[in-house]
């Protein structure tokens, strides 16, 4: 079975009295252990796309189906919990919390999301801080970190949590292109190693060309899929 | 809940200086707040202690209708023997009440043979009135203070009416009253001392022996006037006066109705509707402190929610609940109340421990008051409890907006 199931999905928004239509019934499928990008110019609806995979918005028409359940229609607390229990995020500005260390950043979803005892977090926290090689940053608060320390810290709290999925939008956009190939490779070597799918967003086409399969949208509808050489 | 107030924390310490400025408005409310309820707790402590062990008494008994022309001391108003007697059993069977002293009250023509001047006065047995009220006895500035309250033949004189009438202790005067029946009668008596003056009814009272007092008036019967009455607790003041007046109520005159009027204090001495006016400033405070806990929390828990958009929209992205997301806010708000009360409690005592070792001396004319404040626990608890609980009042608004923000707006503010 598919990871995520898209069909016919729409999303409309509404500007003043006019109906503004951000997706024009998009449908596709993911698989376990994806590495796939979504890639078009700014306002083609990637973003949108991957607000609604991550049940951070609902599609106006359509079903949305990500690890077998209809996120089409969850109710606010239901999608806070899916996305806590089956989702992890990562953003172009980092957004880490900033009066929080490395280590605290990435334990956040275990302690505050979902509720692991102290000890299995604290195996869980360094387990994932030694993946992203950052053990010998862990005190560091953000203001301390570097822009690509961020989002490795970015990315071990979104596995974190042993998400089925990581969505990312726009990962690499702040990044120099040297520390966006090593995230790249950090996000791959991660799905390798725990299996996790890793979708993100990206109109740079030297970044798009290290997804395995890419989604080219362009004014709300999917031009085309394709499978990188 | 610990991770939460952590993470609170850590959130009021990214804005030390907010936080810290907030912190000290709430500190400075709850320290004005304190020591106002300290000071004017010690003032009422100290005006009500020195009407009722040295003048009043904590309850009174009069024949009915005598308090309502009391001003006039009404001689054929007086409770009698049999009357008397009946009201000492009810008094003595209350576990409560610790002495009673019947009293003679009459007014009189004060002489010192060149002049002559109107006097209240108040004839005692001493030694009952000195265990009704143990505080007359301080009133002596001049005079014998450890002997008998004072002796037949001898008189307690009100200071202003001694210097006004140039009377010292061991002078002779003469007091000269009319009785129930209009006869005239006088007698010598030496000024046995002089009275510091109290504010209220009877603050400038003379005393002679009840056995004077009868004697000067004629009466053959041992009638008296008023029976002040001492408890062992003023705290059990409401449920004496309950038990009592049932009691006294059994009393009845000729027509059947009830022959005796019992009064606490605070319904014969207009001090009582100065402690209601203090209690009502308390309160005045006591709303100022809630609107300084309230704008200030909330400015700041607002200003927080505003300049922590996207990390909430985050928050909220990576599964964190929406009443998780309150708690984080509400927890800040609290926070910030239990340190500024919690300084601002600590200072209070440190302020009222210096007052009563340096205390605050108020003259009001020929009175001096010295005050003690005092902190009762309860008062701390209310005054903590109600920083708590407005600071979370405050932080609930701006909690309520942070948990409601949909995520994708958050994410995407600038």
């Amino acid at each position: 079975m598919a990871l995520i199931q898209a069909t016919n999905i729409t999303k409309n928004y509404r500007m003043g009295d006019e109906e503004v239509p951000a997706l024009k019934g998009i449908s596709f499928e993911i698989g376990e252990a994806a590495f796939a990008a979504f890639v078009g110019p700014s306002g083609s609806g990637k973003s949108t796309l991957l607000n609604l995979i991550g049940c951070l918005d609902h599609p106006s028409s359509g079903t949305l189906r990500v690890n077998g359940t209809d996120i089409s229609t969850l109710s606010r607390s239901c999608a806070a919990t899916f996305r806590g229990e089956n989702l992890g995020f990562v953003f172009q500005d980092f957004n880490l919390v900033p009066v929080l260390s490395a280590y605290e950043n990435i334990e956040y979803p275990l302690l505050m999301v979902r509720g692991w005892s102290p000890e299995k977090r604290r195996e869980r926290v360094l387990k994932m801080i030694a993946a992203v090689d950052m053990s010998e940053h862990a005190h560091k608060r953000p203001d301390q970190m570097s822009g690509g320390q961020k989002q490795r810290v970015a990315v071990a709290r979104a596995l974190v949590g042993e998400p089925r999925l990581v969505l990312a939008d726009e990962p690499t956009a702040n990044l120099d292109h040297e520390t966006a190939y090593r995230i790249l490779n950090l996000m791959k070597t991660m799905r390798d190693d725990f299996g996790t799918s890793f979708i993100f967003s990206t109109h740079d086409p030297k970044i798009m060309n290290e997804a395995e399969l890419t989604f080219t949208l362009e004014d709300g509808r999917l031009q085309n899929e394709g499978v990188a050489a | 809940m610990t991770s939460t107030l952590k993470l609170a924390a850590r959130n009021l310490l990214r804005y030390r200086r907010r936080t810290v400025l907030t912190a000290l408005l709430i500190t400075l409310g709850v320290t004005a707040l304190l020591l106002f309820v300290a000071a004017a707790g010690s003032f009422k402590q100290t005006m009500v202690g020195s009407i009722t062990d040295s003048m009043l008494g904590h309850l009174q008994i009069h024949r009915k209708g005598y308090t309502a022309s009391i001003d006039n001391l009404p001689l054929n108003m007086s409770l009698q023997a049999n009357a008397v007697s009946k009201i000492e059993s009810a008094l003595k069977a209350d576990p409560e009440v610790a002495a009673y002293s019947p009293r003679v009250k009459l007014g009189a023509m004060f002489s010192n043979f060149t002049e002559n001047t109107s006097i209240r006065l108040n004839g005692i047995d001493p030694v009952a009135e000195d265990a009704a009220l143990p505080g007359l006895r301080d009133r002596i500035n001049d005079g014998d203070k450890a002997g008998a309250l004072v002796e037949p033949g001898k008189v307690l004189i009100p200071t202003l009416l001694a210097r006004g009438m140039k009377v010292k202790v061991g002078d002779a005067i003469v007091l000269v009253v009319t009785n129930a029946s209009g006869s005239v009668n006088g007698k010598n008596f030496t000024v046995g001392g002089i009275l510091d003056p109290i504010t209220g009814p009877g603050g400038r009272d003379g005393y002679i022996h009840i056995n004077d007092a009868r004697e000067l008036l004629r009466m053959d019967k041992p009638e008296v006037m008023e029976i002040a009455v001492r408890l062992k607790s003023i705290d059990q003041l409401d449920a004496v006066q309950k038990r009592l007046n049932a009691k006294l109520d059994e009393i009845q005159n000729k027509e059947g109705k009830p022959a005796t009027e019992l009064h606490t204090w605070s319904d014969l001495s207009p001090f009582a509707n100065i402690v209601r006016m203090i209690d009502l400033m308390t309160l005045f405070i006591r709303i100022m402190l809630i609107a300084i806990v309230l704008v200030s929390v909330m400015n700041v828990m607002l200003m927080a929610v505003y300049e922590r958009i996207r990390e909430i929209g985050t928050l909220a992205a990576i599964g964190t609940q929406p009443s998780k997301l309150m708690a984080i806010f509400l927890g800040e708000g609290l926070l910030l109340g239990l340190v500024g009360a919690a300084a601002g409690i600590a200072i209070s005592y440190a302020l009222v421990a210096f007052l009563n070792v340096s205390p605050l001396i108020f003259n009001f004319g020929r009175e001096k008051i010295t005050l003690y404040p005092h902190l009762e626990s309860i008062e701390v608890l209310g005054v903590l409890g109600l920083a708590l609980l407005v600071s979370a009042l405050a932080s609930l608004q701006p909690a309520w907006r942070a948990a409601r923000m949909d995520p994708i707006q958050a994410l995407r503010h600038v």
